[in-house]
């Protein structure tokens, strides 16, 4: 179980250095596709291209295959079933959001990283980026105190409302806004399944099967047995705004411990992220 | 200002001397008003003195109206030929090197069309906007079109066409219609506009109305038959055109523009709920979509596209650049309403008492397609703060064009339990705040005489009766009566007014409401409890933001929104006894 050793050290253990070197390879992996996306794109395409830069370097098992998403796919627009996560011909177009979502694994260490960006200039998109800030402090503040998670979620949800937006992450499997990600034996062959490596849904199984008995759960859903406190480990944390047709998201992870020191009992694995860069340069620039 | 103020001078051309008339600073851009049928170019004066605070505006007598003279013989004087040399003499006289905006109003239009889709007017018309006047070419090719491929919703667009213009026909009969303008129907004529297509009294139409309508008589006997039967092939416009469609025009079916896109490269569509006489009865509404329309064409870019994008979307002819105040717009349906009008376009005032949710409910439309948006902070049951917003509207803002009352909160518990305390609150926001929106703003618009639209939002629960919510349903069932009473009242005035009533939404009513008779915590639990429930029913605000404006355009009066909403009113038509056992059972909380 990783995570839960003393707080301390924390920040340099080697496992969350594996962590942190496959997240980093991820969103660059992001930034270097969205850089590559013109008018005229694909999702399928977009997906695509993320595959074949992370297999470049050295991914070969994922938590998930890369999705893509454009336009008023970006908040999930009419989705109905699971099957419509799949990236689809769907074409970008000048001002267009997109986001892209990859969860590869890496030397053992599992990713899961969202990016939201848009083809040339869209105000609206940018406001909800810049909103997503909030989410990220909240998340991070009701961690440290201990609420469950059921109730941070809500609280999510309710600034969403306020904000103006619908929570879009509710549309995800199990409407989860977050879930545990973990080590993944390294084999030769992992088949997937639906798009999920089946090495981490082994993973993701187990846990859930030890949750169970336990009284927790890996997923983080709005639901009853999500009405625990956080449990230590490897959360990758997902909150997804919508509006009329926009969507917006990041992905990261969180780590949290057993720790007596709030400080150190809940932290985001890595601040030197796209988003959190981005918001960084807004308040100079303000 | 008015049009005695105007500089006049005679332009003399083809054997015609026509009278021009100017407003506004001319070094400004040039906007050229072309009058129809039986008019003269009096009925732009409410108009052009709007337009005239921002732009050069001309206005001339078409030959044969007003004070320009006719041709002899008139036979063949008439012809859109000879009309777009007047045109051209008229604009190379006022704006020599400067391409000029032309505004037309039926046969004005009509001939505009003419002006804008010839070869030798190429560059010297920025852009035209059209209102009840297509082009006869376009009409022609429309025609032949249903004619040729006849399916039966075609046949009924040509037989509709064809019984709104009976008076082409009596037009084409020799003489008769000559002796009826210079006789009773001349004499009739101001108290035939005033009845039938409500345009106020006063100067119009002018003194020369017999002899202009003589005379123009001559405008369809020279170029209907002729155009219509051999329309050009190449009438493709070469200016951009916003078309402005009133829709309750008794002369012109909508469908006429059905397809228009195929001719005009560049075309925004607006739409007017009123009669014929729009210059008369809409100034304010034509004049500031005239000037944005100008504005928009005056700085386009060097690839010729404006700088400002149109709003789409199916509403946007509708409500683009109308101003429209909701109230309770800080979340739920006001703030999903006041988003789908931004989205349209419109200019939103948003009001709440939460002023930061008001203020991001403003800010948000902007992002989406407001050209403006404001927020204010106001409590709708408190009367002095609703009567200075309404003043302080009216100086920043405008009159509002589409006013929601839509403020209201939740009371529930049985009626012995409710104290009068909250009969009374339930009683000031949902019904007093109606009533304060409706006399302050629903006054200034029917003081206008131009129109507008008042929405209210009631509830099933206004045509449900409850146990479980006696003070909220009567506050609602007060609403839809009013608003009903209303719409009697205002519907002279062309102000619509609907009720709005939704069943079980999913907002933040619920965790908000009040439940009488019971401690703290049992209060949050059944709070909680509700939101659950709401929020499994997840029935969202954006789809009773849609019936909104769906009813504003289709001027309803009473829509339900949601299944159980639309089944409570049926009942309550069919089987009212049917509600009543309903109302009897305690809700399971």
């Amino acid at each position: 179980m990783t995570g839960t050793t003393s707080a301390a050290q924390h920040e340099n253990t080697p496992e969350l250095r594996g962590f942190r070197e496959v997240q980093q390879l991820a969103y660059a992996c992001a930034e270097a596709v969205a850089g590559q996306l013109r008018s005229g794109v694909t999702e399928r395409e977009a997906a695509r291209m993320q595959r074949v830069w992370l297999r470049e370097r050295g991914v070969r098992d994922w938590f998930h295959l890369p999705f893509a998403w454009f336009g008023d796919r970006t908040a999930f627009s009419g989705f109905k079933v699971p099957l419509q996560f799949f990236p689809t011909d769907r074409r970008l177009e000048p001002g267009m959001p997109f986001i892209l979502d990859m969860a590869p694994v890496y030397k053992g260490f599992t990713a899961d990283v969202g990016y939201s960006g848009c083809l040339g200039l869209n105000p609206l998109h940018d406001k909800l980026l810049a909103d997503l800030e909030a989410h990220r402090e909240l998340i991070l503040r009701e961690v440290r105190e201990r609420r469950t998670l059921r109730e941070i979620y809500e609280d999510v949800e309710r600034l969403m409302t306020t904000q103006g937006y619908a929570n879009r992450h509710r549309a995800y499997p199990f409407g989860v806004i977050a879930h545990k990600v973990d080590r993944v034996a390294e084999r030769r062959w992992s088949p997937r399944l639906f798009g999920f490596g089946t090495q981490s849904l082994k993973g993701l199984i187990s846990d859930a099967l030890h949750g169970h008995r336990d009284g927790w759960s890996p997923l983080w859903s709005p639901y009853r047995f999500s009405d625990h406190p956080p449990q230590p480990g490897l959360w990758a944390v997902e909150p997804h705004l919508g509006f009329r047709g926009t969507g917006a998201k990041f992905e990261e992870i969180l780590v949290v411990t057993d720790s007596k020191d709030p400080e150190q009992s809940a932290f985001w694995l890595d601040d030197d992220l796209p988003h959190v860069r981005r918001w960084a340069e807004e308040k100079v620039a303000a | 200002m008015n049009l005695s103020q105007a500089r006049e001078r005679y332009v003399r051309t083809g054997g015609v001397e026509l009278c021009v008339a100017e407003l506004g600073d001319a070094d400004r851009p040039t906007v050229v008003l072309v009058h129809g049928y039986p008019d003269s170019k009096e009925v732009w004066s409410e108009v052009a003195v709007r337009l005239a605070e921002q732009w050069h505006v001309v206005l001339y007598d078409v030959r044969g109206h007003g004070r320009s003279t006719a041709p002899k013989p008139l036979r063949g004087g008439f012809t859109l030929e000879k009309l777009t040399d007047d045109f051209l003499a008229v604009i190379d006289t006022v704006s020599p090197d400067r391409p000029v905006h032309v505004v037309g109003h039926d046969w004005g239009s009509v001939q505009s069309w003419e002006f804008v889709t010839v070869g030798r007017t190429e560059g010297r018309i920025a852009s035209f906007t059209s209102m009840s006047g297509p082009s006869l070419d376009h009409f022609g090719h429309w025609i032949k079109q249903r004619m040729a491929r006849p399916t039966p919703r075609r046949v009924g667009q040509l037989l509709g066409q064809g019984a709104k213009s009976w008076y082409v026909y009596m037009l084409h009969t020799p003489v008769l219609p000559e002796l009826a303008w210079r006789g009773p129907l001349g004499k009739r004529w101001p108290r035939i506009l005033e009845r039938l297509e409500k345009v106020p009294a006063g100067d119009y139409p002018t003194a020369s109305l017999p002899d202009d309508a003589a005379h123009g008589a001559w405008l369809y006997r020279d170029n209907v038959r002729a155009r219509l039967s051999k329309p050009r092939p190449d009438a493709y416009a070469h200016a951009p055109v916003q078309l402005i469609t009133p829709t309750g025009d008794s002369f012109l079916s909508e469908r006429l523009y059905d397809g228009l896109e195929s001719w005009v490269p560049t075309l925004v569509r607006r739409s007017l709920p009123a009669k014929h006489w729009v210059p008369r009865t809409r100034p304010d509404q034509l004049s500031s979509w005239i000037s944005d329309f100008v504005e928009a064409n005056e700085s386009v870019g060097g690839d010729g596209v404006p700088q400002q994008p149109v709003p789409q979307g199916p509403y946007a002819q509708r409500f683009g650049g109308r101003l429209v105040l909701v109230t309770g717009a800080a979340s739920g349906i006001g703030r999903a309403t006041a988003f789908a009008f931004a989205e349209a376009g419109a200019r939103i005032v948003a009001v709440d008492r939460d002023a930061d949710g008001a203020a991001r409910t403003a800010e948000m439309a902007r992002l989406i397609g407001a050209p403006a948006a404001w927020g204010e902070a106001v409590d709708v049951s408190d009367e002095a703060a609703m009567e200075k917003l309404a003043a302080r509207v009216a100086a920043e803002y405008g009159i509002v064009d589409v006013l929601v009352n839509n403020a209201g909160i939740g009371l529930s518990g049985s009626f012995l339990e409710t104290s009068a305390e909250e009969w009374k609150k339930v009683l000031d926001v949902n019904l007093w705040g109606v009533i304060h929106g409706c006399r302050f703003f629903g006054k200034q618009m029917a003081d206008r005489g131009q129109g507008g639209h008042i929405v209210n939002t009631a509830s099933a629960a206004a045509f449900q009766p409850s146990r479980a919510l006696p003070a909220y349903s009567t506050s609602k069932a007060a609403v839809l009566m009013l608003s009903e009473c209303l719409r009697a009242e205002l519907a002279e005035k062309s102000i619509g007014v609907s009720a709005i009533c939704p069943g079980i939404v999913n907002t933040n009513i619920t965790s908000t409401t009040r439940f009488t008779g019971v401690d703290e915590a049992e209060q949050d639990r059944l709070r909680k409890r509700t939101s659950k429930l709401y929020g499994r029913r997840n029935f969202p605000p954006e789809k009773v933001a849609d019936a909104i404006l769906r009813a504003v355009v289709r001027n309803q009066a009473v829509v339900p929104v949601t299944p159980e909403a639309r089944g409570a009113r049926l009942l309550s038509r069919l089987s009212p006894g049917a509600l009543r056992s309903v109302a009897r059972l305690k809700p399971p909380l």
